[in-house]
């Protein structure tokens, strides 16, 4: 799920393509609502309201009975609704491996490569102190 | 006294009109895409985020474009925007200490774990204008690289702690005050206190923090560590039981380190003010830690002598949404109001002038 919360609607879909899917009711939503966001005080302390974020969320149900849920950040409607549709579908065991190399595996490879590539541009910025000779 | 006023629909209108071609400029320059103003504006579109109390970068461009700029009236754009949006529920606490750091400095430590990584920043630069901007067309930059190194970066303060020189903060499950559902009423507690500075004016906590500073507050505060980067938002929906990560957001946190003399029951130690805002706020996450320590002086029994220590001046007068209202409505008609001030004044002008005839003769 949080694979999926982090990509792209057209991301999902591009993985997708190809594979049958079965037909599904939307039970609700997809629908953009608020989720308020807390930080701690100290940053370990007591929780406190910080603000709020759009997030999207969707529940369907496929053909053969499975129950997808997805919530994602921000509104897209489409997104929220093919991560609903694979939650459910992923809870399949006849599906599960197939869609997990196919949608889930590269995904998540796509978002680890862009997460290292910032912890890499973050090392270049890292200082390397040089001791300086006393003047004295 | 208000009395309703009809008229000026047309005026109104023509006004709106010539608002709307104002925004756009010149028709034959290229129109501003929100995607350009995401990218290319984002520290405006985060003061926008931080101040509107509402993470979305796209609703945040739309807001400045429609705004024509002005952060404040983007802001207000955004707040009452959300107010149309039905609330999910609660995300659990964010976790900082696990941020993937793009930015992370320490002004009381030279050599710390994790080191001091610039990010980003525009310190160090000679503030001077870069004409090379002013030609378009430049290809993209290369950025630097390094390996990395995968360990979490520890927090300053709990390296503090951890030797019994840092104040813990206090822990406590219990749900924090939220202001976008109840008045602020005081004594006003810390994460009143805390939301409210979140969602405040940079330029009036800029403003408040330097004070502090200056002697007004007696203040003698280190950048003990400012972080940014990206957090991961978890959300528990009642029908799973348990949480998920619906997204990721940047943020930045500062965590001022301040003395604190002691008192009966605490030995003398260091005290915490904290900030944390939305995206890259760097100058606002400092002066909303400068302030959260100013705030703090009650309950520290420190003696409350200046306005950045003031609970009810600060938090009364921060929000730039509620601000801007209450002074703007003074360009609404009174001409009722003004109507009594004249007759008023008239009166007397009348005694006076009287008066001192009388006195004359």
């Amino acid at each position: 799920m949080g694979v999926l919360a982090h990509a792209g609607a057209d991301a999902i879909e591009d993985r997708l393509a190809g594979h049958a899917l079965p037909g599904y009711r939307r039970l609700r939503g997809p629908e953009t609502g608020l989720v308020m966001l807390r930080g701690r005080a100290g940053g370990d302390g007591a929780a406190f309201n910080l603000g709020e974020m759009t997030i999207t969320r969707c529940t369907l149900r496929t053909e053969d009975g499975l129950v997808g849920h997805a919530y994602v950040a921000g509104r897209d409607a489409r997104q929220a609704e093919l991560a609903a549709l694979l939650d459910a579908l992923l809870q399949d065991p006849a599906r599960h491996d197939a869609l997990h190399e196919a949608v889930i595996a590269p995904l998540a490879a796509a978002q680890a490569a862009r997460a290292a590539e910032h912890a890499r541009r973050a090392a270049a910025t890292r200082v390397d102190f040089l001791a300086m000779a006393t003047m004295r | 006294m208000y009395v309703a006023v009809k008229g000026g629909e047309a005026a109104i209108d023509a006004a709106h009109g010539w608002l709307a071609a104002e925004r756009r400029g010149d028709p034959a320059l290229p129109e501003l895409t929100l995607d350009q103003i995401a990218q290319q504006m984002t520290l405006a579109v985060d003061r926008v985020m931080a101040e509107g109390s509402c993470y979305d970068r796209g609703l945040a461009a739309l807001a400045l474009k429609q705004a024509r700029g002005d952060a404040i009236e983007a802001a207000f754009l955004l707040r009452a925007y959300r107010t149309t949006l039905a609330r999910f529920g609660a995300a659990e606490p964010l976790d900082t200490g696990g941020m993937r750091i793009a930015r992370r400095i320490s002004a009381t430590y030279k050599d710390l774990p994790g080191g001091q990584v610039l990010g980003p920043t525009f310190d160090y630069t000679h503030r001077l204008l870069d004409f090379a901007l002013a030609a378009e067309g430049a290809p993209p930059a290369t950025v630097p690289e390094r390996e990395a190194d995968t360990a979490v970066v520890p927090r300053v303060a709990e390296l503090l702690a951890r030797e019994g020189l840092m104040q813990r903060e206090p822990q406590g499950e219990a749900e924090p005050t939220d202001l976008t559902r109840d008045p602020l009423t005081f004594p006003a507690d810390r994460s009143a206190r805390l939301q409210n500075l979140a969602r405040g004016d940079e330029g009036f906590l800029l403003g408040l923090g330097y004070s502090t500073q200056r002697g007004y507050g007696n203040a003698h505060p280190f950048v003990g560590e400012i972080r940014q980067g990206r957090v991961t938002v978890e959300f528990t929906p009642p029908e799973l039981g348990f949480p998920i990560a619906i997204g990721e957001i940047d943020v930045t946190e500062c965590q001022m380190v301040n003395q604190f003399k002691g008192s009966l029951t605490e030995p003398p130690q260091f005290t915490r003010g904290y900030g944390l805002v939305f995206g890259h706020g760097e100058r606002k996450a400092m002066a909303m830690a400068l302030v959260d320590r100013a705030l703090r002086a009650e309950e520290l029994g420190e003696e409350v002598t200046a306005p950045a220590q003031d609970a009810e001046f600060v938090l009364y007068h921060s929000d730039n949404v509620e601000a801007t209202g209450f002074v703007e409505h003074l360009k609404l008609p009174h001409y009722v109001d003004f109507q009594s001030e004249l007759e008023n004044i008239r009166a007397m002008r009348a005694d006076a002038m009287g008066a001192l005839k009388q006195a004359a003769e």
